[in-house]
């Protein structure tokens, strides 16, 4: 029987009765799944609001079918207006951003396995994560509420620029109530995603378990770790901004509107206020919010890919150091979305040269999984493919951000399709295969069963090909000057040529789009007829793989996991094969190489 | 599959790059004089972002082939160096690259923001509004009337707010729909926003330029061809974001004094 | 706050070394340590909110349309007794005794200090909203100015963090006089440091507010 140093009380007792344990529950793992498939309602409304974007950009007198009972004023008789267009873009952006990709990566994976890879029965405060996911859901369903007022969902972006976002209801169509419901559900998902930072920080620094240093946390976790300490200093100036913005709406304040302004042809009752003030809080949680949404993906990555290559990485510590480095200068950098915003254009010089430093640690990282690969016995199943085609999209990505970094360059590319095709790569599609992976990989823990991995791999192949032909072509449409943000392309120079460009992304996103529903039809029938799965089918090291699939629910039975190793001891000789198991007292031997 | 997925990513990164090495999709012609410096610096930047974006990918594909399917009892083997050669890789070519870029930046962005403009540059105000640009020249005296946005009525063409029954600057100054400026000679763009935030953007003059509402911002610049070009914005205004333009009408200097001329005697 | 001990006596599983010994000795669980890192984090995510309204403030400040407004001297006042309320329920703090789980037979000078605490934070809010009505009878109201706006925002914020660690602090108060319950030592001591951090942060803010406004 294992022991333990520090004594530990029960977190909290065993869940009786179907609410206890489906829907109020305080058990880390179910509330890891809820956040999960709110994650996945969320990406399939945004997937179809984008589908809904793209059509109209190439046929915009078309009748889609439907769309009418949607919105009778934004789409009458099934053709999209321009305002309607720019709240379906609003949406798109705000769920995507907020409720996918903080929700999957971070909020889904970490509250699922953080606890279980460090060895801990479950969250420090399991009734502050289950607060924090009600929380969430709440805000999505404010959210969503903008969809069915009759002024329909706002037109500001998800970004809210004032004054366009303060001035109210003469901004526009769903500038009345449409943007104020934006305001209180990001103000909740504030508070949602800082309820939750503050758990994963607690957890992870005082919940280990013995012989679990810090430096013997999986990278997946450690990047967890590093996530919620960027969440936590985000949203706490995300939820003063979006205060403020309320108040200019409904209180008559003047914190971002300044003096004079004439609104459809109305003088509005405001003064001194600042535009540039909302553009630097809102980018102040903008920016480490990006790299929110992308490094725990970059964590799931690297954990998979080890197991996959069954040999470690050539150094797990200096990954973990470039992913802290990269936390630390996320924070530094959020000017470069206002290169040529009127801020003063020596800060605009200031601020590029953190965002060109931050070059180096993700280079640090790319390098890393590539040499890590050199020599590896890679096997293939769908989980690893997804981890390795996140490596060629964050290149891809990543790349692109070199340019967009120098301010000079951005003065031509700024508010073009250019930008939209780099944040796309990296957050849309890279962030998302990290998801797409980590499900593959950890489904079989969390049900018991296996996925179809011929399904998976197909989904693979339609989605890596589908993204590239989707996205790439946005690069080429921002060198020729395309501006973003437009529900109709009528510039001189938009000729055929490139309307042809924006069907091919069209048709690539609609095709690219239904495979989606491979892996949700994978998903969905696995849980119930998915081949049953062994306590560890990848045969790999780290503790989520030392339990049952599914585990219980206090994780580790009674028995309180002691750790002796690091967590990647591959290609090893070990009692079970190529590796050794972080829990198990077995030395390891390096095989002779 | 490894090897399926090997050659597919080799496949579409040749795909990708043929379109900017065949240059298919072109910036359109530089017609500033401080352009030239932005073009270099973007392509030397493409110069090192293409063969970084085909080296990693060309490098994946190659490892994936190679090292997935192997022979039972192949050795597992370690990239000679391990990680250290890695951040020293890194750390040299990206700071190398971080350098060159940074100083031909410092001369790039500078042409625009951190030189003075002219004393005799041509003066212009352009103002941004939904979903229409204005401009207005200063007229003979040189001196533009104050804006009054209580006095604003576009249905008597008055875009402005402009008084020039009790302001003397306001009676000479001339309205346009069109930017119309003489070529090579330097113009300073004031920039005003009547209601929320806008953008002035020219992609052959590689200028763009928020307004802010609240902030008197201006920029400079030389115009060296004449011909009409676009001036959209790109900054979400509402819902005619996407119609909002106008023309920058770059004219020989003669025809621009004739075209002035004209303007001034019909205020 | 967190996750305080389990109701059903089955599932608490203390080793007999943590449990309130003759020697006083209090054994920290890992469920302690973790509260206090809570607590620590929270004040942290605090801290950073009100830093962004600060430099929002800053920001704003520069224009010219500031205005220059006295603030109602029954702000001293409170800022009094907000400060006393500090010292009880530290007072408090230490007069409740125990172990690791407050004994409440032998503590009933701390919750008298308790029960001073609560008061004192309930009329620190009430002068608070006595403040607010002699700016209203200036005719200074949210949006009247720049500077009574962020006035407003900046105190309104803080009586409500201060109404929810009254609301925690009603509710602790109620678990320790139930005898039949037992609350964590280290519970309540976040609670303190919570409040502390309340006076600590009006402190702040009342100074910014009178150099600023």
């Amino acid at each position: 029987m294992q022991e333990t140093s520090v004594p530990q009380a029960h977190v909290h007792a065993p869940p009786e009765g179907f609410i206890r344990k489906h829907v109020f529950s305080l058990d880390h793992k179910v509330i890891g799944k809820q956040y999960y498939g709110l994650a996945l309602v969320a990406v399939f409304l945004g997937m179809a609001l984008s589908w809904l974007m793209r059509l109209h950009l190439v046929w915009p007198n078309a009748k889609v079918p439907g769309l009418e009972l949607l919105s009778k004023v934004g789409a009458p008789g099934g053709v999209m207006t321009p305002e309607y267009y720019l709240s379906l873009l609003t949406m798109h952006g705000t769920l995507m951003v907020f409720f996918v990709l903080t929700n999957a990566p971070f909020a889904a994976f970490g509250n699922y396995f953080l606890p279980i890879q460090i060895g801990a029965e479950d969250m420090a405060f399991p009734r502050f994560n289950m607060m924090s996911f009600w929380v969430t859901f709440t805000a999505f369903l404010v959210l969503i509420t903008a969809f069915i007022i009759p002024d329909g969902p706002p037109i500001a972006g998800w970004t809210s620029y004032a004054p366009l976002s303060a001035v109210g209801k003469d901004a526009g169509p769903g500038m009345q109530f449409g943007e104020s419901l934006w305001g209180l559900s990001i103000a909740l998902f504030c508070i949602g995603s800082l309820l939750g930072a503050l758990n994963f920080i607690a957890t992870t620094l005082d919940l280990r378990a013995k012989g679990m240093t810090l430096m013997r946390m999986p990278i997946s976790t450690w990047a967890w770790f590093i996530t919620s300490c960027i969440a936590l200093l985000a949203f706490a100036v995300l939820l003063p901004a979006c205060i403020l913005l309320v108040l200019d709406r409904h209180a008559g304040t003047s914190f971002f509107i300044p003096a004079g302004l004439v609104v459809s042809d109305r003088l509005q009752p405001h003064s001194g206020g600042s535009p540039l003030l909302w553009q630097h809080l809102f980018w102040f949680f903008g920016h480490p919010e990006v790299y929110i949404a992308i490094l725990p993906s970059m964590g799931i990555v690297s954990h998979i890919l080890i197991n996959s290559m069954r040999k470690p990485l050539l150094s797990a510590k200096v990954v973990i150091y470039s992913m802290m480095s990269i936390g630390f200068l996320s924070y530094m950098v959020w000017g470069h979305h206002m290169f040529v915003s009127g801020m003063n254009p020596m800060s605009s010089l200031a601020f590029s040269f953190p965002t060109l430093t931050i070059t180096i640690p993700a280079t640090v990282m790319t390098l890393i999984w590539l040499g890590s690969l050199y020599g590896a016995d890679i096997q293939i199943n769908s989980a690893s493919l997804f981890a390795l085609g996140f490596i060629s999209m964050f290149v891809s990505g990543g790349v692109s951000g070199f340019f967009l970094a120098q301010p000079s360059i951005d003065i031509y590319l700024h508010g073009t399709y250019f930008v939209v095709g780099h944040f796309h790569l990296v957050m849309g599609v890279a962030s998302l295969f990290g998801v797409f992976a980590g499900t593959y990989f950890w489904f079989p823990k969390m049900s018991g069963r296996m996925m179809n991995d011929n399904l998976g791999k197909l989904h693979f192949l339609i989605t890596f090909i589908g993204a590239y032909c989707i996205f790439m072509p946005f690069h080429y449409l921002g060198l020729v000057g395309n501006v973003r943000r437009y529900s109709s392309f009528v510039d001189d120079f938009m000729g055929p040529d490139l309307m042809s460009l924006h069907k091919f992304i069209t048709i690539s996103a609609l095709i690219t789009g239904a495979a989606q529903f491979i892996f949700l039809f994978n998903l969905i029938y696995s849980r119930f007829k998915g081949a049953p799965a062994s306590d560890n089918p990848w045969n790999a090291t780290t503790l989520e793989w030392s339990i049952p699939s599914p585990p219980p629910w206090n994780n580790f039975g009674d028995k309180h996991p002691i750790v002796y190793h690091d967590p990647y001891q591959y290609g090893v000789r070990g009692n079970k094969g190529d590796f050794v198991m972080q829990d198990s007292p077995e030395q390891s031997i390096v095989s002779g190489d | 599959m490894g090897k399926i997925f090997a050659v597919v990513l080799v496949i579409i990164a040749l795909a990708s790059a043929y379109p900017i090495i065949s240059n298919k999709y072109a910036m359109p012609e530089d017609i500033s004089t401080h352009g030239h410096l932005i073009d270099e610096q973007l392509h030397e930047t493409m110069w090192e972002a293409g063969l970084s974006f085909l080296g990693a990918q060309l490098v994946l594909a190659y490892f994936v082939w190679v090292f997935t399917n192997r022979k039972a009892g192949s050795p597992l083997k370690t990239f000679p160096g391990g990680a250290k050669v890695m951040v020293i890789a890194a750390i040299l070519f990206v700071g190398t690259e971080i350098l060159a870029l940074g100083v031909m930046g410092q001369k790039a962005w500078g042409s625009v923001y951190f030189t003075a403009p002219k004393p005799d540059a041509l003066q212009v105000q352009a103002q941004a509004g939904q979903f229409a640009y204005y401009f207005r020249y200063p007229g003979a005296d040189g001196k533009f009337g104050a804006i009054h946005p209580d006095k604003i009525d576009e249905g008597n063409q008055n875009y402005f707010g402009l008084d020039p029954a009790n302001e003397v600057e306001a009676r000479d100054d001339v309205v346009s729909g069109e930017l119309v400026v003489p070529a090579n000679r330097e113009v300073q763009l004031l920039m005003h926003a009547k209601d929320v935030g806008h953008s002035f953007y020219v992609r052959e003059l590689r200028i763009q330029q928020d307004f802010v509402p609240g902030l008197d911002l201006a920029i400079h610049f030389t115009a060296t061809k004449v011909g009409k070009y676009e001036i959209i914005c790109t900054q979400l205004c509402g819902l005619g974001h996407y119609n909002m333009k106008a023309y920058l009408n770059v004219m020989s200097p003669e025809d621009y004094d004739k075209w002035m001329k004209t303007q001034e005697a019909a205020q | 706050m967190s996750s305080a001990s389990t109701v059903n006596s089955h599932a608490v599983a203390l080793p007999a070394a943590s449990a309130p010994a003759a020697s006083g000795v209090i054994a920290e669980t890992s469920a302690d340590r973790a509260s206090r890192s809570g607590i620590w984090l929270g004040l942290f995510t605090i801290t950073m909110s009100f830093a962004a309204f600060t430099s929002a403030l800053f920001v704003r400040e520069g224009t010219s349309d500031w205005g220059h407004i006295v603030l109602p001297s029954i702000l001293y006042f409170n800022t009094f007794l907000l400060l006393c309320s500090s010292a009880t329920i530290e007072i408090s703090r230490r007069c409740l005794s125990g172990g690791r789980l407050i004994d409440a037979q032998k503590s009933r000078k701390g919750i008298v200090w308790l029960l001073f605490t609560l008061l004192l934070g309930i009329a620190f809010c009430v002068g608070q909203f006595m403040a607010w009505q002699q700016l209203r009878a200036e005719g200074l109201y949210l949006a009247t100015n720049p500077n009574s706006s962020f006035f407003y925002v900046l105190t309104c914020m803080h009586v409500l963090h201060l109404v929810a660690g009254i609301a925690v602090l009603t509710y602790l108060t109620g678990r320790i006089l139930a005898t039949h319950r037992t609350l964590r030592r280290s519970l309540f001591d976040n609670v303190a440091i919570y409040w502390h951090f309340l006076g600590i942060l009006w402190v702040y803010l009342f100074g910014l507010c009178l150099m600023k406004l």
